[in-house]
C-alpha cells in the first residue's frame, strides 16, 4: 500500500472547544479520519459531537489543538480544499427553490462552470431516487423525501468527505431504517469517507466501519470501536448475534461513561 | 342546512351571491327610507340621485380620479422602491442603520397633516402634486422598510451555515438568501403600504385645501361646501372602488410571488 493511502484524510489533534459563554464543548479530542472509512460518533446531546462536525466543516474553529488534512491540497489562501459535503439534522431547504434549484445550489454558490450542472443535478436526484421530483417544491414532500433532496445536495459536488449531522433523528423509524440501507448502498459504490453524528446506538452499530463514543462534560471521548461486520449489511444483520453484543459493547461503555457524570 | 359539502356549489355562489344581494337590499332599503321620510337630497340623497351624479359629474370626476391615482400610485412606487433600497442599505451596513432608524422612525410617527403644511410651501403650490406625492409617500413608506430590514435578518440559521460552508460570496448570499426569506415580509408590507399611499394622498389633499389641487379629495370637500351631497357621495364610491381595485393588485401581486412556496398562500386539507 503507498504511504499516500495510509495517511488520514483528517486528523484532529487535542482539540478543545471553548465556547463564548465558557461552557467547554470538547476537551482533548483526538480522531484520524481515514479515507473510505464509514465513522460514527456516538454519544449523548452535549458530548461535543455535533461541535466537532462543524469545526471539520470548517463552520467555527478549535480554542486549541488543530485540524488537518494530510492529503489534501491547500488553495491561495491556505485554506484545505476540504470537498465537503454536509447533512444537517434538519433538511435545511430553500422553501422558495424547486427540488432541481435545491440540489444545484453548490454549484450556484461555487461560480462551477455551467455546462454540466443539470446533468450532475439529476444525476445526485436519480441517486437518492427523487429524480422525478425536480420540478416539485419542498412542501410538496414528506420529511423522509426532503432528507433525500439534502443528501442529494451534499453529494452534488462529487466530495470526498460526507458529514452527517444526525440526519435521520428526526424521521420515524421506519423511514429511517429506509434511508439508512439506501444511504449504505450509495456509499458501497462510491465509498466516500462518512463522519456520522448519531445518538443512536443502534444506528451506529449498522450502519459503521468504526464508531467513537463519546461522553458530556466535557465532551470528550471514551471508547472507540471496530465493526468487522462486512457489507452489504441488511435486516440478516440487524436481527444477527454478532451485531448485538456489538450494541452491548457499546451501550456498556456509554454506561461507564454516564456513571461517572454526576448531571445524569 | 342542506348538506352541499364545505366546497359545494351553494357555498360557491354564496361567496359573490351573498354581499351582492345584501347589497340590493341595502340599496332598495335606502331609496325606499329617503322617499318615505322625506329626508333632504343635501342630508342623504337617494342612490338614484347618487348615480344620477356620477353620470353627469363623470368626465369631470374619471380627471379627478385620475389625478388622486397618479399622485397614490406614484407614492407607492417610490415607497416600495425606496423601503425595500434602504431595508438592504441598513442590513448591509449597521451602522448605517444605528445612524439613519431614529429618523425614519421620526418621519413615521409625526402626522402627516401636521408636515403637510410646510411641505407644500417648500414645494410650492405650482408644483402641488409633487408635494402631496412627498406626503402620500411619507406615510406608505415605512411599512415596507421595517419590513424589509426584519425580513432581511429572519434567514433560517441552517440555511445561513449552508451558506458559508460553499463560501457564497455577501451578493449570492443576498440574492439567493437574505432577499427570497424576506419577500413574504416585504410583500406584507407592501400590501398595508398601499392603503396607507391612499389615505395619504387624500389626506394630504385635504390638508392642501384649494388651488390647483383636482384631486377625488378635492372634489369631496367642494361638494361638501357646495352642499352637493350627491356628488360627494360618487366621489366617494370612486375613492373607495379605487382603494378596493389597490388591494385586490397587491393581494395578487403577492399570490403571484408566494403561492408555489409560502405558507400563507397554501390552502390545506386537513
Amino acid at each position: 500500500m503507498p504511504m499516500s493511502e495510509t495517511k488520514p484524510l483528517v486528523r484532529l489533534a487535542g482539540i478543545r472547544k471553548v465556547f463564548s459563554n465558557g461552557t467547554e464543548a470538547i476537551r482533548g479530542l483526538d480522531l484520524d479520519v481515514r479515507s473510505g472509512e464509514f465513522i460514527s460518533l456516538l454519544g449523548p446531546s452535549g458530548c461535543g459531537k455535533s461541535t466537532a462536525l462543524r469545526m471539520i466543516a470548517g463552520l467555527g474553529e478549535p480554542s486549541e489543538g488543530s485540524i488537518d488534512w494530510p492529503s489534501s491540497s491547500y488553495d491561495a489562501a491556505g485554506r484545505p480544499e476540504r470537498e465537503i459535503g454536509f447533512v444537517f439534522q434538519e433538511p435545511t431547504l430553500m422553501p422558495w427553490a424547486t427540488v432541481f434549484d435545491n440540489v444545484a445550489l453548490p454549484f450556484t454558490l461555487k461560480d462551477r462552470p455551467k455546462g454540466d450542472v443539470a446533468t450532475r443535478v439529476q444525476e445526485a436526484l436519480a441517486m437518492v431516487g427523487l429524480d422525478r421530483f425536480a420540478k416539485s417544491y419542498p412542501r410538496e414532500l414528506s420529511g423522509g423525501m426532503k432528507m433525500r433532496v439534502s443528501i442529494a445536495r451534499a453529494l452534488v459536488l462529487r466530495p470526498k468527505v460526507l458529514l452527517m449531522d444526525e440526519p435521520f433523528a428526526a424521521l420515524d423509524e421506519i423511514t429511517r431504517f429506509k434511508l439508512n440501507n439506501d444511504l449504505l448502498a450509495l456509499w458501497e459504490k462510491q465509498r466516500w469517507t462518512v463522519v456520522f453524528v448519531t445518538h443512536s446506538v443502534y444506528e451506529s452499530v449498522y450502519l459503521s466501519t468504526r464508531i467513537v463514543v463519546m461522553a458530556a462534560r466535557p465532551g470528550r471521548v471514551v471508547g472507540e470501536l471496530a465493526v468487522p461486520a462486512p457489507y452489504p449489511r441488511g435486516t440478516d444483520f440487524r436481527t444477527s448475534q454478532p451485531y448485538n453484543d456489538l450494541c452491548r459493547n457499546v451501550s456498556e461503555m456509554l454506561d461507564r461513561a454516564m456513571d461517572a457524570d454526576p448531571a445524569m | 342546512m342542506s348538506s352541499s359539502g364545505p366546497e359545494g356549489p351553494w357555498a360557491r355562489h354564496s361567496r359573490y351571491a351573498l354581499p351582492a344581494g345584501a347589497g340590493i337590499l341595502f340599496l332598495a332599503a335606502w331609496e325606499w327610507a329617503v322617499a318615505a321620510w322625506n329626508v333632504p337630497k343635501f342630508v342623504l340623497p337617494a342612490p338614484s340621485l347618487i348615480a344620477a351624479a356620477l353620470i353627469n359629474d363623470g368626465p369631470s370626476l374619471m380627471q379627478s380620479l385620475w389625478f388622486t391615482t397618479k399622485v397614490t400610485l406614484g407614492a407607492f412606487l417610490s415607497a416600495v422602491a425606496t423601503g425595500i433600497s434602504l431595508g438592504v442599505l441598513f442590513t448591509l451596513n449597521r451602522t448605517l442603520e444605528r445612524t439613519l432608524w431614529p429618523y425614519a422612525v421620526m418621519l413615521q410617527v409625526t402626522p402627516v397633516v401636521a408636515i403637510a403644511p410646510l411641505v407644500i410651501i417648500w414645494v410650492g403650490f405650482e408644483k402641488l402634486w409633487l408635494a402631496l406625492l412627498i406626503l402620500a409617500w411619507l406615510v406608505a413608506f415605512f411599512p415596507i422598510l421595517s419590513n424589509t430590514t426584519i425580513g432581511l435578518a429572519s434567514a433560517d440559521h441552517g440555511l445561513k451555515n449552508l451558506f458559508e460552508l460553499y463560501g457564497a460570496s455577501r451578493w449570492k448570499r443576498f440574492r439567493y438568501l437574505q432577499f427570497p426569506s424576506a419577500l413574504p415580509y416585504i410583500l406584507g408590507g407592501v400590501r398595508v403600504s398601499g392603503g396607507l399611499a391612499l389615505i395619504g394622498a387624500v389626506v394630504a389633499e385635504f390638508v392642501a385645501g384649494s388651488g390647483t389641487a383636482t384631486g377625488l379629495a378635492w372634489r369631496i370637500v367642494e361638494s361638501g361646501n357646495m352642499l352637493n351631497i350627491p356628488r360627494m357621495f360618487a366621489a366617494l364610491l370612486m375613492l373607495s372602488v379605487f382603494g378596493i381595485v389597490l388591494f385586490y393588485l397587491t393581494m395578487w401581486l403577492q399570490w403571484a410571488l408566494l403561492h408555489r412556496w409560502h405558507e400563507s398562500q397554501v390552502r390545506r386539507e386537513n
